[in-house]
Formats: C-alpha cells, sequence, structure tokens
C-alpha cells in the first residue's frame, strides 16, 4: 500500500471518529461511563497527528504503529481493545496482503482482542461486530457489503445482554442499547471500506 | 531492592495512593511500591502509560506483582505487561485478589524475601475460587 492511500485511511478514520464522537459518547452514556467518544477521538487525532510518520513505515510497521499510540492515547479499556486490534494485523498481515492474507491476520486480530478483553462474540462487544466482518471478508464480500455487515451487525446488539466490561455490571438493563464499542467498530469498518473502494 | 516489588492500579487516584499508604504503614519501606490510578485526564480509569511508568519505579529483578480493581485496569495492566516485552514481562503477574487486602498481603509476603510466585499465591488465596 502506498503511503498516501494509508494515510488516506487514517484521515478517514479519524474523520468518522471526530463526526460522531458525541453519538458515541451518548450510546456510551446509556450503559458505560459516558467517556467512549472523547477518548476515541483524542486517540485518532493522535494517529492523525503522525499520519506522516506512520504512512512512510511498511504497512505492517504502520499498523503496529497506530496500535501502539492508541493503547497510549485512547485511553480506558478502549485504548488496548483497540490498540491490540492494530497491533495484532500489523503482526499477522503481509507488506502486500490480497483477500486471503488480510482475511487471515483479521482472523488472528479478532483472536487477540478477545484474549485481551477476556470476552467472545454474543457478549455485546466489539466482537459482535469484528466477527462478521470477518465472515464477509472469507466470502469475499465487497467492501460495501463488508461495511453494511459491519452496520447490521452494531445494531444486533441492541437487544443483547452486555456480559463484558461495564456495561455488565447493568445486567438486563443495558438491553436495547447499542453497544458503543461494537458502534465505534461498524463506523470505522465503513470508513475503510469505503476509503479502500474509493481507490 | 531484591524484594518483590507491588504496583497497584486503580480507576481512582485516590484508592491507589490510599492503598499505598496502608501497605508503606503495615508492611514497612522493604518492598519497592509504586501506585497509579486515574485516565491521565482527570478523570476515573487506568491508563497503560502510567502503569508501565509504574511498574518501571517498583522494578525489582525479583519480579512485580500488580494488584488492580476494576475489569479495565487488568485488561490494561496486561496490556503494560505486554508492551515493556520480554524478558521483563515474564517476571510481572497481574494478580486476582482484592486489590486493598491482596496489595497487604502480597507487600507483607514480598518483604520477608519471597519469590514471585509465593507473593502471588499469597495474593490469589484472598479470592474466592
Amino acid at each position: 500500500m502506498a503511503a498516501t492511500d494509508f494515510s488516506r485511511l487514517i484521515t478517514a478514520a479519524a474523520d468518522t471518529i471526530a463526526a460522531h464522537a458525541d453519538e458515541l459518547t451518548a450510546l456510551d452514556q446509556a450503559i458505560g461511563d459516558g467517556d467512549h467518544g472523547l477518548n476515541m477521538k483524542r486517540g485518532f487525532e493522535a494517529v492523525r497527528a503522525e499520519a506522516d510518520i506512520f504512512s512512510a513505515k511498511p504497512l505492517p510497521e504502520a499498523l503496529k504503529a497506530v496500535g501502539t499510540k492508541l493503547v497510549m492515547t485512547v485511553g480506558g479499556a478502549s485504548g488496548p481493545l483497540f490498540g491490540t486490534l492494530f497491533m495484532a494485523l500489523g503482526k499477522d498481515l503481509p507488506a502486500a496482503p490480497d483477500r486471503d492474507g488480510l482475511t487471515a491476520a483479521f482472523g488472528k486480530a479478532i483472536e487477540a482482542v478477545a484474549a485481551r478483553g477476556k470476552s467472545q462474540p454474543g457478549q455485546k462487544t466489539m466482537l459482535d461486530v469484528l466477527q462478521p466482518v470477518y465472515e464477509a471478508l472469507a466470502q469475499g464480500k465487497t467492501a460495501g457489503e463488508i461495511a453494511d455487515a459491519a452496520d447490521k451487525a452494531a445494531e444486533a446488539t441492541v437487544p443483547m445482554k452486555a456480559l463484558r466490561g461495564r456495561a455488565s455490571f447493568l445486567g438486563e438493563r443495558s438491553i436495547g442499547h447499542m453497544d458503543a464499542g461494537a458502534r465505534s467498530t461498524a463506523l470505522l469498518v465503513r470508513a475503510v471500506a469505503e476509503a479502500i473502494e474509493g481507490n | 531492592m531484591s524484594n518483590v516489588g507491588i504496583v497497584i492500579v486503580s480507576h481512582s487516584p485516590l484508592v491507589a495512593e490510599g492503598t499505598a499508604d496502608m501497605v508503606r504503614q503495615m508492611v514497612g519501606d522493604e518492598v519497592p511500591l509504586a501506585w497509579c490510578g486515574g485516565n491521565g485526564h482527570g478523570g476515573l480509569g487506568t491508563s497503560v502509560e502510567a502503569i508501565m511508568g509504574a511498574i518501571d519505579k517498583a522494578w525489582s529483578e525479583a519480579g512485580v506483582a500488580i494488584l488492580v480493581d476494576l475489569g479495565g485496569a487488568e485488561t490494561n495492566s496486561e496490556m503494560a505487561v505486554e508492551m515493556i516485552g520480554e524478558p521483563r514481562s515474564h517476571k510481572i503477574v497481574v494478580c486476582n485478589a482484592p486489590i486493598v487486602e491482596g496489595a497487604v498481603m502480597a507487600a507483607t509476603e514480598s518483604s520477608g524475601g519471597a519469590s514471585l510466585k509465593e507473593v502471588v499465591a499469597t495474593a490469589h488465596e484472598l479470592s474466592p475460587s
């Protein structure tokens, strides 16, 4: 991937998080501690600020560096979880990945996130978006279809009962609200998918 | 210092500092000790960067035991250990124990020159299995 392309992905990701920060915070206020939008915005703005440095690196190194930056700047429980996603992707992705290489690395990255959060799909978390995205990748779906699958998966967290994270303290009361981490994951998937498709 | 270091990680800086105070008063100065709490922006939470700093401060060649409060503190502590990387990461354990009792008991064990394994086991005894 050319440096300009990676830089565009960073811009797309940071733009969507900034545009939806208030919405993410509102979702998190309903069943979490209400800092998700602000935390994610701080993290992705920090990544945006160093986009040129990241983009100059080979793709795997760039992803690892983005992950590390997110760990250090997002804070909360989301920092390590989103950071791990990018760091693990960078660890397993070839420098010039095809769809199979991307799918395999994405699968490994999901496993890393699940291990970090001691969670699995079905517990009203970002994994509930990542897993369907992985399946759509594996099935050879288009970027647009993958983004739609991510949105649908985030919506599908609404009726779920939270079993991990602060929302799990609410038990049944977590039902009826979309998980903020699932929503931000879907936003990132759409932003990246659309940026890639726009090539 | 060759005793196992103790790191206290709470969402609240007040809880972390208070726990460290208890350890110092009840166990003494024979144990390397550090604490961190808060999200680094004035709110409740934990910060990987701050945890890494606390581990450095309490570092001992005998190892470091970390005591945490709620879930995010554990996740962030595990991330910090991973980012510190090998070989030091092998000598750092995030304990499954209540933060205050765990810190005091682990520090007590450490002050007697116990190994990291013994210190961690003492903290873990406090958790219902």
